[in-house]
């Protein structure tokens, strides 16, 4: 085979709906495969420690349908990795039996159906410490300890290739992923029909966000890649969106810390020393990307634990004088509910809109509020009850803040609604870790079945 | 001397997640004149971005001038990771905006 050509319809499947248009268009163009990725840790801890999705089920079992039809209609292979957002072992349950129903309901021709799981259970994890093989944090975090894995809910491992390439070079006509890395499931259909490592690797990380490598700017619009040994080609496929140079290159450091090296388990993809070149209107291909193999694979690991249930309120403020002192109204809050709880045992989190809301400490302008302010109250404790009297605490006793100066006592806050709401139960990322493995298929079980027949 | 603004120079200004750790900032240009012009005014450097944010240097894990894209980019470590209550930006998305308004020495 010459060349190989993929379609990705969408960086993050599920999240918004593909747009139908380009798909099509990227459909007729005759791909010989079609491909998405439906994860991301962009969402939060949240999804991932819950075990839900943060994408409604109604616009990922659109994007599943035009993408299993479309499959089925020109028999090429479908790949979904990171299956509902977090890519744990129920979210590919859930995408297995939607490829399952949407078979059924279409009356699809019999095809084969294969799937991995990529969650990694705590104890494996201890085992591996407990071995002396460090858990090494990634950006900056400490190796992994016991603390931190009790305290972690779930852990997913992030898949390069190999699963898929296993799946692949089985014959399954679609395939189910767990948690994997966006450009692992392109490279691995490269790899697959034997296509070098550097254009493979390079064609996954240009393809995994669709048309963000495409401008004028304008997401879920597909774009294709087509691969030869010596170079990489992308193609917008909406009509009114081109590849371009800038636009390409630009792609290359997307959410990456920088814009060179592309870590993936099994080595790094060089972006060093990357051409690129206006070949058509709305083409661009890409030629010297290098591959670097590892010496040993490391797995990087995901993972996320419950810090409590959690309530949010909200409080505005006018008076000039309070908004010189919001800090105190705080304090004021933070106080009434140690009184009421003690030190310890619960947390309050407050953003002040108006003033550093979305920056924070860094913040540059933090000392010029605005002549009004919002502030998000949250509440966080061990129990839903707890919680909510926390957020409640914390929001009304603003209301009640004492500053020796307000002219206003009749109420130092106002309220939209005189009420806490409850909200997702608070999570943090307690793994950006990697593992060392033995064989990289051993953190991910695979399954396959016949469809339709 | 002549000051321009940096909105004025450059195509896009964002900031985004990389990873949950970490969050990335990417100032992209249009032609390669505007992006030489900001590379030498030395507007935009680690010490620079440190003092715009308010935040310790060692912050910083990446800066980097990218040729093939015209564009400037630089990293931060998070003070806590992205999602944890009380994070204001779960994205990353909305923390360029103080670049908007740097400087550039252009003459």
């Amino acid at each position: 085979m010459d060349s190989l050509k993929i379609i990705c319809p969408n960086g993050h499947l599920g999240f918004a709906p593909l747009k139908v248009e380009s798909f099509r268009l990227g459909v007729a163009a005759k791909p010989d495969f079609i491909a998405a990725d439906s994860g991301s840790d962009d969402i939060g801890p949240v999804p991932l420690g819950s075990d839900g999705c943060a994408s409604p089920k109604a616009w990922q079992e659109h994007d599943l349908e035009q993408m299993l039809l479309a499959s089925r209609e020109i028999g090429v292979p479908m790949i979904i990795g990171s299956a509902g957002d977090t890519g744990s072992d129920s979210r590919v349950d859930m995408y297995v039996q939607i490829i399952r129903d949407l078979a059924a309901r279409h009356g699809l021709a019999p095809f084969k159906l294969g799937w991995f799981y990529s969650e990694v259970d705590k104890e494996a994890v201890r085992a591996k410490i407990a071995s002396g093989s460090p858990v090494q944090g990634l950006d900056a975090r400490a190796d992994l300890d016991e603390g931190e894995l009790d305290a972690t809910d779930r852990i997913v491992a992030v898949a390069g290739v190999h699963p898929y390439r296993a799946l692949i070079e089985d014959g399954c006509d679609v395939i189910i992923g767990g948690r994997s890395s966006d450009s692992a499931i392109f490279a691995a259909a490269a790899l697959s029909r034997g296509f070098p490592e550097a254009q493979a690797y390079y064609l996954g990380k240009v393809l995994e966000c669709a048309s963000f490598c495409a401008e004028p700017y304008g997401a879920k619009e597909t774009v294709l890649g087509e691969i030869t040994r010596d170079w990489v080609e992308v193609t917008a496929m909406h009509p009114g969106q081109r590849c371009t140079v800038a636009s390409v290159a630009g792609h290359a450091m997307y959410e990456r810390s920088n814009p060179f090296h592309e870590y993936v388990a099994g080595g790094v993809l060089d972006m060093t020393d990357c051409r690129y070149e206006q070949v058509a209107e709305k083409t661009t291909r890409v030629t010297g990307m290098r591959f670097a193999p590892a010496d040993d694979v490391r797995v990087k690991l995901e993972g996320a634990g419950k810090l409590g249930e959690r309530f949010v309120g909200m409080a505005g403020i006018r008076d000039p004088y309070t908004i010189a002192h919001v800090d105190e109204a705080i304090e004021w809050a933070r106080e009434q509910t140690r009184e009421r709880f003690g030190e310890t045992g619960w947390a309050l989190h407050y953003n002040v809109f108006g003033r550093d809301g979305v920056m924070g400490e860094m913040e540059p302008l933090r000392d010029r509020p605005g002549h009004e302010l919002l502030i998000v109250v949250q509440g966080v404790a061990p129990t839903r009850e707890m919680a909510e009297e926390v957020a409640m605490t914390g929001t009304r006793q603003l209301f009640y803040a004492r500053l020796p100066d307000v002219k206003g006592t009749a109420g130092g806050v106002s309220f939209v609604f005189d009420e806490v709401l409850p909200a997702s139960p608070g999570y943090r990322w307690t793994l950006n870790h990697t593992m060392a493995v033995d064989d990289p298929l051993e953190l991910f079980p695979r399954h396959t079945e016949t469809v339709g027949a | 001397m002549t000051k321009t603004r940096l909105s004025e120079l450059a195509k896009t200004i964002r900031s985004k997640n990389a990873g949950t750790d970490k969050i990335t900032f990417d100032i992209i240009f249009r032609e390669r004149e505007a992006y030489e012009t900001v590379k030498r005014s030395g507007a935009l450097s680690r010490d620079a971005m440190a003092r715009l944010y308010g935040i310790d240097e060692a912050r910083i894990t990446d800066f980097v001038e990218y040729d093939p894209a015209y564009a400037i980019k630089f990293t931060i470590l998070r003070r806590r990771p992205s999602g944890s209550p009380g994070d204001p930006d779960i994205f990353g998305a909305q923390q360029y905006a103080p670049l908007l308004d740097v400087e550039v020495e252009t003459a």
